[in-house]
């Protein structure tokens, strides 16, 4: 492709207040087609902040976000209509949040949560519909016999693959990750893990994965980004960030990492 | 009227009128839109049809002739009520004959004999919002309305499908106007659904609790939604009409006495009697008209 070479997503200047409070200051960063992007640092570090400005749910302060849609052309995000911004967000794009209970409608089976999307996009019949949920659900190892059962019923760890299931069916090509293994125990994190780095290498995703676990960023990421008091201070290919930290802040953070 | 209280005609002030008339036009110049309007307090409970005498009150003038329904009766409560209500407050002429009347008020039936250009139906609305039980946030209903973003609605649908095998909502079934907004013909059964669809009636919709009148023109497109493979199917019933033999109405289920007896008959009581006076003894023959 002729378009291979170009950011899928390019950030510059962006800048969040809240008032006389700093969310972030001056992000600048470049995302291409397949990449993984991890952004680490403390509570309270901005991190949330910026990803809520890339996935535009919030309007920055300052700065703008370009990204390339689907037809290769370059838009402004925030010039984008608000039926645009939508579509985007449902068809292009994923968001998986820490707590699926924000993520997926509770009061929907799960097959009625992997279909809203498809029918939000115009899909009318309801023999695909339900087949595509359950080649997903299948995909994100959810027992198809589920596909009528509530997600209250479901465990945390099936709710977040649910979620996945839920991002993933129109084929995003950019997914938004909030902790998405936060609050979950070491094995089921692990097969969480384990499915998403399935997911980017057979889909060629592009991931923004918002984390304070250095395992998680080591495991699944290619590039990393380091915030303090809402500024990025450091940010390189994951290895090299986490193996040889040159900020006093990161060497902190790595060295406070039980797990090294 | 009994001396001393008199009212303005039909109850409300003029200038109230004039406002609930104003919405009326609007609401019938953006088909299945919800145009907000200053509900008053009537003499009656919220959810005893508030929205649906006001709308007749604005548009009622001397000479119309007025019939009320209650579930396709004439004769209920609070068909009875709303109807003496009028005859008292404008003194205008009632009547329980769907063909005489030229404003007909209703509680969640259409009458079964076809309405004709120039007659005007009122639907008493409890909750206009089609999208209120998938998304309880009045803002982004409305900007769902704005952006026509109705995919939701068909997760209701397929949800249906899904524990029932096929779509179980049988009234307040949803409703796309001319192309463009999505609408809840109030709880009306989805057997009146088809009636909606290019009617020569004006049809009007008033909800006083939630302030919203929105209305079809005459000859409006009016398609109940549905998915390619589980298409809208109207309501059938098993059995005839027990007391006119019709075959092609709405039937509702009357016990009869304490040991489980039931028969079902005609929810539109005027069409029932019509049907009875014109042919004595046609339930023994049970014929189709």
């Amino acid at each position: 492709m002729s378009a291979g070479e170009e950011a899928l997503l390019t950030a510059a200047g962006l800048t969040k207040l809240y008032g006389a409070r700093i969310g972030c200051v001056d992000v600048s960063l470049d995302l291409y087609a397949g990449e993984v992007l991890a952004v680490v640092g403390e509570s309270g570090s901005g991190k949330s902040t910026l990803l809520s400005l890339l996935a535009t749910q919030l309007r920055p302060t300052h700065g703008r976000i370009r990204y390339r849609m689907r037809d290769g052309v370059v838009r402004d995000l925030f010039a984008l209509g608000e039926a645009e911004r939508r579509f985007l967000l449902r068809t292009d794009w994923g968001f998986v949040h820490q707590d699926a209970r924000l993520g997926l409608r509770m009061g929907v089976s799960a097959g009625g949560n992997v279909g809203e999307r498809l029918m939000a996009v115009g899909w009318r019949n309801y023999g695909s519909i339900r087949g595509e949920a359950l080649d997903w659900l299948a995909r994100v190892e959810i027992e198809t016999g589920r596909i009528d059962d509530l997600p209250t019923t479901f465990s945390g760890g099936m709710r977040q693959r649910l979620q996945i299931a839920k991002n993933m069916v129109t084929a995003p090509r950019l997914v938004f990750m909030d902790e998405p293994t936060g609050g979950l125990d070491v094995s089921v994190q692990a097969r969480l893990l384990d499915l998403m780095r399935g997911l980017v290498a057979d889909h060629g995703l592009a991931v923004v994965i918002v984390t304070h676990d250095l395992a998680v960023a080591r495991l699944l990421s290619h590039r990393l980004i380091v915030m303090r008091h809402g500024r990025v201070i450091e940010t390189g290919l994951t290895d090299q960030v986490l193996d040889d930290p040159r900020e006093p802040y990161t060497q902190l953070l790595v060295s406070a990492d039980l797990r090294g | 009227m009994t001396g001393g209280v008199s009212y303005n005609f039909a109850y409300l002030d003029e200038q109230s009128k004039r406002t609930i008339r104003r919405a009326i036009l609007k609401a019938i110049a953006i088909p299945g839109y919800q145009v907000p309007f200053p509900s008053r307090e009537m003499p009656m409970p919220y959810g005893w049809g508030t929205g649906g005498v006001q709308v007749t009150a604005s548009i009622l003038g001397p000479h119309d002739v007025l019939k009320v329904i209650d579930q396709g009766a004439d004769d209920t409560t609070n068909a009875v009520s709303i109807r003496q209500f009028f005859a008292r407050t404008a003194g205008v002429r009632t009547t329980t004959h769907t063909s005489e009347a030229s404003i007909i008020q209703t509680r969640h039936r259409i009458p079964e004999a076809p309405l004709a250009e120039g007659q005007i139906i009122v639907y008493q609305v409890p909750i206009p919002e089609p999208l209120r039980f998938l998304e309880p946030r009045e803002s982004e209903t409305r900007q769902m309305h704005a952006l026509e973003d109705y995919g939701l609605m068909h997760v209701k649908l397929y949800e249906d499908i899904a524990r029932h095998g096929h779509i179980a909502t049988a009234y307040a079934y949803p409703v796309m106007v001319e192309a463009r907004y999505l609408m809840d013909p109030s709880p009306t059964p989805k057997f009146d659904n088809p009636k909606m669809h290019m009617s020569p009636a004006l049809q009007l919709f008033g909800a006083g609790r939630e302030q919203r009148i929105y209305a079809l023109p005459p000859y409006t497109r009016v398609v109940s939604l549905d998915f390619d493979d589980h298409p809208f199917a109207r309501t059938r019933f098993e059995q005839p009409c027990a007391l006119c033999g019709a075959r092609d109405t709405y039937l509702d289920e009357v016990v009869t006495d304490d040991s489980g007896g039931r028969m079902f008959v005609c929810s539109d009581t005027d069409y029932c009697q019509g049907r009875r006076t014109a042919a004595p003894g046609r339930e023994a023959h049970d014929e189709r008209r």
